[in-house]
């Protein structure tokens, strides 16, 4: 059994005298012990929401949540708040894009380590001091000791993001969720907080959950890779796969629309057509339909269903294939 | 195409940091552009690139003269703007436009598509007669991709991307020898980034016309530019054309930066290896003395580095580098060495992108 397994996960958004809206639509998947997931598509197709829902930190009211998430056997939406709590500092770690946002602002970066450490591993203040500023050294912070007084504001935004990964996992939790953990920072800083996010996973053990817009990221670190679209999963695959042989027209476009360093000069970029604006609802067919090169017919009357094709988790009736007019568009 | 349209000579923009009640004392000074010298060809895209607050912005608002420089000069096609005033400055900054990273914050909400357009058009006398002003701005909409009945909306009705492009085809308006754009795509979804890199690409194409591209994206500066400068703490530290520095990138700065930036391709991925840097930017309230680099570089020597500061020097044709040691690193005299990373104290020096909010609309900017 997986470690975590997120099944038909659906957040529907209710405001008074508003059309409900449907941020996150049936999406299933597994985590491994020690395996790193992606999530990945573009602003607002539901990667936070997806990770807010199994964090349990959506606003109760508002939020209509269904489907399942267990972890490690148990159901953590049925668990009351406070048991959530309890899982969050525990077992679940999260990692945000904005440090500055979620760490407190009055409270110096240790007794924040601390704190964690003395609740969910009952350790005495003196001992978490020790270990904090461990986890501290540990995360490539120079000079541990004398941040443990500082406040976040102290520190930049590279530094606060790995202070935010030694709250994450100062309770040594199995389970990670990193969301966007490097689009705020610049790249030289970004390449140093994903190699310390890979070097923690490969010796912890610990099993990541990578939410990222980036595809670059995706291919240098997770092991399977769900590609989102207006809040489905349309696409499912290990990222070798993935990469080499996008079959979902949407993973297909993005992979041929975006600059690539390697690429050669002169290369022109193949955009895909509109923007998410052009979406149609997902009772009616497919939301990609109005963008898509290969849509069908069908496409705008039957919703596809996530199915095995290709050898490969995928929903969309006309998958890329050498002769559908995507395959044409340009070769990834 | 080898005719220099903009040169800027020892360009400095230094920003005083104020402090006391009154913010009437100087207590010191943001070098955010210090020492900065470029030429761009007509008809070239010129692409700078640099990490957050590196002087990217500052630079490319002081050549328009939107933020005055402390020091040095910029020749627009043989005339020394810096020297310019009132009705010559005007008519000078009309033929340099600047398309501006959020599309959304840089157009007036008040105004529809057209009036947004037209009144460019007649802050500079060019609104002559109402058929002639039609058929222009019909042009500016083909020439953006966008429909004709754009004219009568306003900017929250369109999607970031065809919000970029109103704001391109704003700047185009006055038909601009130049064009100065600062983070075109970096606010635009990635699967709509590529209509907008398009579109510059066509419309120097069709226009014949030249590009500053700034950008903190890499890939996408080196896929749209001729030539790309590299900017650390305020200066230039490598020039070369968008191939040769992806190729062999010759300053240790430039080497880490492309290293760091991740490829969407697994197997260049797994083999890559990565130069990391240690620790962070300093501030450029307070740069490191000599070489701005030393306190974060791989191949950093005992002499000169941390004393003196390389100036930026031709050592193949076409290819610039300010570093005292580039010969001995590229042919790999020199090695690489562990930098231990070295505390960098938070400075509140403001950032002014995000709460600068963009000007209402390019003229209002450039007709202060
Ligand atoms: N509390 C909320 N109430 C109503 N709608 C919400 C709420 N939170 C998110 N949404 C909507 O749900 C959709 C998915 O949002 P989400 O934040 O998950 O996007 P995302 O994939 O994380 O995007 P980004 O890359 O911009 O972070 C968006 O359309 C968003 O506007
Ligand atoms: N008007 C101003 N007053 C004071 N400091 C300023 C002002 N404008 C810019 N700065 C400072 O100058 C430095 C360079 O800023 P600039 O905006 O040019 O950087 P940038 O390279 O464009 O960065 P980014 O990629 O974040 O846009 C920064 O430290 C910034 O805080
Ligand atoms: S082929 Fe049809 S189902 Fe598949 S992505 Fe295109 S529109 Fe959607
Ligand atoms: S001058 Fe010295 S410190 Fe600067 S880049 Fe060259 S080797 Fe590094
Ligand atoms: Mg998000
Ligand atoms: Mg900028």
């Amino acid at each position: 059994m997986a470690l975590l397994e997120v099944r038909d996960l659906t957040v529907v958004f209710e405001r008074k005298g508003e059309e409900p809206f449907t941020a996150v639509d049936g999406v299933n998947f597994d985590v491994e012990p020690g395996q790193t997931v992606g999530l990945v598509g573009e602003s607002g197709c539901g990667k936070s929401v997806t990770s807010l829902a199994i964090m349990g930190l959506l606003p109760k009211r508002g939020a209509r949540i269904t489907g399942s998430v267990v972890y490690d056997g148990t159901e953590l939406l049925k668990l009351s708040d406070r048991q959530m709590r309890d899982r969050r500092g525990r077992d679940l770690g999260m990692v945000f894009q904005d440090p500055l946002s979620s760490l407190n602002p009055v409270i110096p970066i240790g007794l924040q380590v601390t704190e964690v450490l003395e609740r969910h591993r009952g350790m005495p203040r003196k001992e978490a001091m020790v270990e904090a500023k461990d986890l501290l050294d540990k995360v490539g912070i120079p000079d541990p000791n004398r941040r443990l007084s500082e406040y976040p504001h102290q520190l930049s935004g590279g530094m606060r993001q790995r202070a935010l990964i030694a709250i994450a996992l100062a309770c040594r939790p199995k389970l990670l969720i990193a969301d966007e953990p490097t689009t705020a920072l610049d790249v030289t800083i970004q390449a140093q907080i994903l190699s310390l996010m890979k070097e923690l996973v490969q010796d912890l053990g610990t099993a990541l959950v990578m939410i990222t817009h980036d595809l670059g990221v995706v291919a240098g670190l997770c092991d399977e890779v769900n590609v989102l679209y207006g809040g489905k999963v349309v696409e499912k695959a290990m990222r070798h796969e993935l990469f080499a042989k996008p079959r979902h027209p949407y993973t297909h476009g993005l992979l041929a629309s975006i600059p690539r360093l390697d690429a050669p000069r002169g290369e022109k970029l193949t955009p895909i057509k509109g923007s998410v604006a052009d979406n149609i609802p997902w009772e009616q067919g497919c939301a990609f339909a109005p963008r898509c090169p290969n849509a069908l017919e069908v496409c705008t009357s039957v919703t596809p269903a996530e199915e095995d094709q290709l050898g490969r988790l995928l929903r969309c009736h006309n998958p890329v294939v050498p002769g559908t007019p995507a395959a044409e568009e340009v070769p990834v | 195409m080898s005719e220099t349209l903009v040169s800027v000579e020892d360009m400095k923009v230094h920003f005083p940091i104020k402090r006391g009640v009154f913010l009437d004392r100087t207590v010191g000074y943001v070098y955010a552009v210090d020492g900065v010298d470029l030429e761009i060809k007509r008809g070239e895209t010129y692409g700078l690139v640099g990490e957050s607050g590196c002087g990217k912005s500052t630079l490319g608002r002081a050549m328009l003269r939107l933020n005055e420089p402390t020091n040095g000069r910029m020749v627009f096609d043989g005339t020394d703007v810096s020297s310019l005033k009132g009705e010559e400055l005007r008519r000078m900054r009309r033929r340099m436009q600047m398309v501006f990273q959020d599309p959304l914050s840089s157009l007036d909400p008040r105004q529809s598509v057209e009036s947004i357009l037209v009144e460019g058009l007649r802050a500079h006398d060019l609104d002559k007669s109402k058929e002639q002003t039609g058929k222009r701005l019909r042009e500016l909409l083909s020439a953006v991709g966008l429909p004709s009945t754009a004219l009568r909306k306003y900017p929250h009705e369109f999607s970031g991307g065809q919000r970029q492009r109103i704001g391109i085809a704003r700047a185009l308006a006055l038909e601009p020898d130049l064009i100065v754009a600062d983070e075109p795509v970096s606010a635009l979804d990635v699967s709509v980034q590529a209509q907008v890199v398009n579109l510059l690409q066509e419309l120097q194409d069709q226009f014949g016309l030249t590009f500053l591209v700034i950008a903190h994206d890499l890939a996408v500066v080196k896929h749209i530019s001729d030539r790309v400068g590299v900017m650390y703490l305020g200066g230039l530290v490598e020039e070369a054309t968008a191939d040769d520095l992806y190729a062999e990138p010759l300053h240790p700065y430039t080497r880490a930066l492309l290293s760091a930036i991740p490829v969407p391709d697994p197997q260049v991925e797994d083999r890559r290896e990565r130069i990391l840097l240690a620790g962070d930017l300093p501030s450029p309230a307070n740069p490191p003395s000599g070489c701005r680099f030393h306190t974060r570089c791989p191949w950093r020597q005992a002499s000169k580095c941390d004393t003196d500061r390389p100036v930026l020097r031709e050592i193949k044709p076409g290819h610039k580098v300010a570093c005292h040691w580039a010969e001995d690193i590229e042919a790999g005299v020199i090695k690489p060495h562990e930098v231990a990373p070295i505390l960098i104290e938070e400075t509140d020096t403001m950032s002014p992108d995000v709460p600068l909010v963009g000007p209402a609309s390019v003229t209002e900017a450039l007709n202060p």
